[in-house]
């Protein structure tokens, strides 16, 4: 059981694919409109249960638990070559400028 | 509560997180007055700049990049490249000239006595919002489109929520879909708080200042007003605003152009488009929809209505643009986000149509970090089976292949006819009956005759026929 208060992520689904908006296109049509969102967990729970947690503005919402100390990690990439080749010709290229 | 329920609820939801009453400005028929509207706030510019400075916003450098210029010269005719000036806006509070905006919004709600703000933004807007209502001890929620239907996000927006989190917000992530304004609406119902929207008056106001400093710097410093500014287009805040605020300077000869990375073949609705491409704003998908149509934005009369002052639109691709953010750290020292940079890479290929004692000014840089660097954008899409090379750019296909220049020589702009955006803004009316004051308006709207409006409307109606 995760304690209440743990900082956590909520999953839920707002609208499913039937009552989205007309005029999607088919393939975000047949998938359901999702959102994430953190908070802190109100009453003690496991991953994977509806539960209600407090958000940064301390409104209430609902969702299913999904992650428990979510964190970020999002990086600057992994090395790519051709990023090497633009350098390259941009150096060439401006050798002989002052 | 139903989808449909929710949207017939809109303009009352509006009203009440403005506290602004949009009627007061309809015209009979079609148009409404939108000098009025812009003065409605009472703000002058002196206002708006005070309120910037004490929010640490805006007076940022103005700088020559001079071996950038002298890049573009190399691959001009003898005698032409136009000097290359860039305003870098990324040392505003929040990194990028989102904060010009976001300070108007934030000190407007504080001073109707709303108790926080929702922005619905994926982009460096929302770190504006959070970092500024963060200063006046609002509570913030920024509303994003983050994720498509597999989970993965756009790193660009991951590191834009983390920076909204830095500064205190609340973070709703969605999936793709224009369901976030369904989304917005029961948040702004919920709490009623302030919609700090990107195309309120506020939302432009804020840019004016901007506007107004390029015109003054460039000034001071060369004794002239610039021969063009290049603004970075999606919503049309920016061009509006930057114009708006050249014209109050008195740079009234000033070409205004706007610029986009052409993403032509990619839905903006798509949940299999969204992670194809490499840049999440200042792009087509957004800049030619809201250029053609401003009153589609979250409010109801929209304050961003680019075609009023724009003089060319430009489009550049994603390669082109990596390339350019590539040139200014090695060739400037200046290491900036991609997005920011688009209008950089047009006034590359731009400066070397114009007379090497003529000023091009780039109005904008914006912050990098992880996510939101080009090196992330490119690995993300190399990772996605997005082809890498170098060549001509403009061959780019978007969503299957980034095509880098390989040489400055082959990094060019491609030009939409300004009639053509005038045509397609003027088919949302080709089933009206127009009276003379709407004609009127027309011209206001597309910075033309009234003849010229005239003769459109018919080869519009004559093509329908």
């Amino acid at each position: 059981m995760i304690d209440p208060m743990t900082y956590v992520e909520i999953y839920r689904i707002i609208l499913p694919s039937e009552e989205r908006s007309p005029n999607l296109p088919i393939e975000t049509k047949r998938v359901p409109y999702e959102m994430r969102l953190r908070g802190k967990l109100l009453k003690a729970a496991s991953v994977g249960d509806w539960v209600e947690i407090e958000t940064a503005t301390r409104r209430i919402e609902r969702g299913i638990l999904v992650s428990v100390h979510p964190f970020f990690s999002h990086h600057f990439g992994h090395y790519v070559p051709i990023m090497t080749s633009i350098r390259d010709v941009i150096i060439k290229e401006t050798e002989d400028l002052l | 509560m139903s989808y449909q329920d929710v949207m017939n609820r809109k303009q009352e939801i509006m009203r009440r997180a403005l506290k602004m009453d949009y009627d007061q400005f309809e015209f009979p028929g079609i148009g409404f007055d939108y000098e009025k509207m812009m003065s409605s706030s009472g703000f002058t510019l002196e206002d708006v700049i005070k309120i910037q400075r004490e929010n640490n916003v805006g007076g940022t450098p103005l700088i020559e990049l001079k071996r950038l210029s002298a890049y573009a010269r190399k691959f001009a005719q003898p005698g032409y490249g136009a000097r290359i000036f860039l305003k870098d806006e990324a040392q505003n509070l929040s990194g990028s000239f989102k904060a010009r905006r976001a300070a108007m919004s934030i000190y407007q709600a504080k001073t109707l006595g709303f108790p926080g703000v929702i922005a619905a933004t994926s982009g460096n807007y929302g770190a504006a919002v959070a970092a500024l209502a963060a200063r006046a001890g609002l509570k913030c929620i920024i509303v994003q489109e983050c994720y498509d239907s597999n989970g993965v996000g756009q790193p660009e927006i991951i590191e834009k929520a983390r920076a909204c989190q830095a500064y205190g917000a609340e973070v709703v992530q969605l999936s793709v879909g224009p369901e976030l304004f369904y989304q917005f609406l029961l948040l702004l119902e919920e709490t009623g708080y302030f919609n700090a929207s990107l195309y309120s008056p506020y939302g432009v106001m804020g840019i004016e200042t901007l506007g107004y400093e390029v015109a003054q710097d460039v000034m001071k410093q060369e004794g002239k007003y610039p021969e063009a500014v290049v603004c970075t287009n999606a919503g049309g805040g920016n061009l509006t605003g930057t114009a708006r605020g050249l014209m109050k300077a008195g740079a009234i000869n000033t070409k205004i152009i706007a610029a986009s990375v052409d993403l032509t073949g990619l839905h903006m609705a798509s949940d299999k488009d969204f992670n194809l491409k490499s840049f999440t704003t200042g792009h087509t998908g957004f800049g030619i929809p809201f250029s053609t149509f401003p009153d589609r934005s979250d409010v109801p009369r929209s304050a961003a209505r680019p075609l009023r002052y724009m003089d060319m639109y430009g489009l550049v691709n994603q390669g082109s643009v990596f390339f350019i953010t590539e040139a200014l750290a090695i060739l400037e020292g200046m290491e900036r986000g991609p997005a920011g940079n688009t209008s950089l890479a047009l006034a590359f290929s731009l400066a070397q149509t114009m007379k090497n004692t003529d000023i091009i000014v780039v109005q904008e840089t914006e912050y990098t970090g992880a996510g939101k660097h080009m090196n992330a954008q490119v690995s993300f899409a190399s990772d996605r089976g997005i082809e890498l090379k170098l060549g001509n750019p403009l061959q780019e296909k978007p969503g299957l292949n980034l095509i880098f220049p390989s040489s400055g020589a082959m990094l060019k702009h491609k030009e939409i006819p300004m009639e053509t955006l005038k045509m397609s803004y003027l088919k949302h009316y080709q089933h009206q009956l127009l009276f003379d004051p709407d004609y009127h308006y027309l011209a206001d709207e597309l910075k033309t005759t009234v003849e010229n409006v005239k003769t459109w409307m018919e080869a519009i109606n004559e093509t329908k026929k």
